[in-house]
């Protein structure tokens, strides 16, 4: 039976005219949550996000409240808040839509955030090419400044939060916490090795919590409904609604807020979602949650899309971006794009990942273009292999976890289509011929 | 004698950027402001000419070879003088399902110059996902986004630019 079809939280609002204005926000119940958190001691509002089962939604799922009660309470040092708003993976476009649509409720969980750890100064890092979300952003904060949000006092309360819009410059590594903060200091986006972790030794230093756009929107609704019945909506272990991005070969593409329960199948052919494929064309494979997430077989698409689900499928939920490829899409084309971003992006500071990438897009192409025979298959896995080995994910060589993302395709692509790989060598060409992508819609 | 780097006008307009954005930061952490004065040296000048980075450098307190290192890393900071116009096309998955290596070929054609090149007016190129794979095939102009491209929607984009 399909999950049911929840009442948004998060994109409730996106239809509505000057949704993205502080008068529209706060005529629809905004910055109460604000309010009731600041009535509130500061471990009692983490100990309230704890409740809630809230879990980042950048890609890793980690426990917001308990990411927050990792921050010293002794610190003589001042401690800072990073959003982490560049939003880079391929298939994931959730982010933006807050920051063009919802920027207030993004802006209220910052604020709250701030209060519950004692926090100053926020830094909200955007993704160089997010012009237009970067405008509504800051449109936004200055509102917040002019209301009383954001400056000397918070509501009137004797607490200082400053917040300021920082935008990067066209690096997907900046997404890696790390990197970002290394960013943030005006540097290169090299990922800094862990530990310590940034909630002790963060930026410049100081004890810092990164936390994603979706994460932060989330938070004024764990004290507006109360983490209970936020919970609730949820799983077990993952509290509140989510955001999913749906693109590839589907009838209806874009971002839906759905329950922890949504399935895969519900998300792809629900009425409320997807709709279907166009012409009739059935699944091959589905990525679930950002291309480096290990990609699945229509037979595994029964399963929820939600952190713990996608564990035993040796997947994970990532940063909800689901791709969806048809029977007519050429898995050897579709891997060597994904590689190819990844030897794009790569940082360049680990070998195994500098090197590692750019061998495998062009193993890759060679198989693609028909020109491989089976040792460079095998080649294909060892280089994977030497830059994260697979199952179980998580057990990288590099110091950050983009040399996982770039490997994990490569892995999850052979051990499921590799008859596929095969037959590209052994016809020596593209099965698909010069159509590896379907043909459909506008540009076919 | 050699040009100044800016006018008058575009001067006062850098100094008080830098100093609103030296704001932001610790006092004694002036480098961090490195990415925004880039892009404010980038806004004045179309691109980040070896004098901007050494005055970036400067008023940030820190050397030039640190300026350099940013620029070059990251991919929006233009080191050459690009066209009038950076076409970024998104190449990656989603928008490649929804024709985007078609659309390439079509702009590559249309403008007569191969990904990666660059004429007086346009330098094309394949970019990293722009977060549109909802809304595929997608490209950027500069930094303005445009999305669902169509033919028609494309050629008119591209024939209406000034």
């Amino acid at each position: 039976m399909a999950a049911p079809v929840i009442e948004p939280l998060i994109s409730k609002y996106w239809g509505s005219p000057q949704s993205w204005t502080l008068d529209a926000y706060r005529k629809r119940g905004g910055y109460e949550g604000l309010k009731k958190a600041l009535e509130m001691a500061p471990a009692a509002v983490i100990d309230e996000v704890k409740k809630s089962n809230l879990r980042g939604r950048g890609g890793a799922g980690f426990p917001t409240g308990l990411k927050w009660s990792f921050v010293p309470k002794d610190s003589p040092k001042p401690k800072y808040l990073a959003v982490n708003g560049d939003e880079s993976e391929p298939g994931t476009f959730k982010d933006r839509y807050i920051l063009e649509l919802d920027p207030h409720m993004m802006l209220e969980g910052i604020a709250i955030a701030a209060w519950a750890l004692g926090v100053h100064t926020c830094y909200v890092y955007l993704r160089g090419e997010f012009k237009f979300p970067a405008e509504r952003c800051q449109a936004a904060i200055d509102e917040a400044y002019k209301a009383g949000i954001f400056g000397k006092k918070v509501l009137g309360k004797d607490f200082e939060l400053n917040c300021y819009l920082v935008r990067g410059a066209g690096a997907y590594i900046c997404g890696e916490e790390t990197a970002l903060l290394e960013s943030l200091e005006g540097k290169k986006g090299w990922p800094r090795l862990k530990p310590p972790f940034p909630a002790v030794v963060g930026l410049f230093g100081c004890p810092t919590v990164v936390n994603n756009v979706e994460t932060l929107a989330s938070v004024p609704h764990v004290f507006a409904m109360g983490p209970e019945k936020y919970a609730k909506l949820g799983t077990d272990k993952s509290g509140g609604t989510r955001l999913v991005c749906l693109s590839g070969t589907v009838n209806r593409p874009g971002v839906y807020e759905c329950s922890m329960h949504t399935t895969f199948n519900d998300l792809i052919f629900g009425d409320a979602y997807g709709r279907g494929l166009p012409n009739g064309r059935k699944v091959k494979a589905v990525i679930p949650g950002g291309s480096s997430a290990p990609v699945l077989s229509p037979h595994e698409l029964g399963t929820a899309m939600e952190f713990e689900a996608l564990k035993p499928l040796q997947s994970m939920a990532g940063s909800g971006g689901v791709i969806v490829m048809d029977d007519r899409t050429c898995m050897v084309r579709s891997l060597w794009r994904v590689a190819r971003f990844y030897a794009e992006e790569s940082c360049g500071q680990c070998t195994p990942c500098r090197e590692g990438t750019p061998w495998q897009t062009r193993l890759l192409r060679k198989i693609e273009e028909g020109r491989a025979d089976m040792e460079d298959l095998e080649l294909l896995s060892n280089v994977a292999t030497s830059i994260a080995p697979y199952p179980p994910i998580g057990l990288g060589n590099t110091i950050c976890a983009l040399g996982d993302a770039a490997a994990l395709p490569t892995h999850s692509f052979l051990m499921r289509f590799r008859a596929e790989f095969e037959a590209h060598i052994h016809e020596k060409r593209c099965p698909f011929g010069d159509k590896p992508w379907g043909e459909f819609g506008e540009w076919s | 004698m050699n040009t100044p780097l800016f006018t008058p006008d575009e001067q006062k307009k850098f100094d008080a950027e830098i100093a609103e954005l030296l704001s932001h930061y610790p006092a004694d952490r002036k480098s961090a402001a490195m990415l925004p004065a880039l892009r404010a040296l980038q806004a004045i000048k179309g691109w980040c000419p070896p004098e901007g980075l050494a005055l970036v450098a400067e008023r940030l307190g820190t050397t030039r070879e640190r300026a350099y290192e940013v620029a070059s890393f990251y991919v929006m900071y233009h080191l050459k003088k690009p066209g009038k116009y950076t076409v970024d096309v998104c190449t990656n998955l989603s928008c490649s399902l929804w024709g985007a290596e078609k659309m390439l070929a079509y702009l590559e054609q249309k403008l007569g110059l191969k990904a990666g090149e660059a004429n007086e007016r346009f330098f094309l190129r394949e970019t990293e996902c722009l977060a549109s794979c909802g809304t595929a095939p997608c490209l950027q102009i500069n930094e303005d986004h445009h999305e669902s491209l169509t033919r028609a929607k494309l050629d008119a984009l591209i024939d209406k630019l000034p």
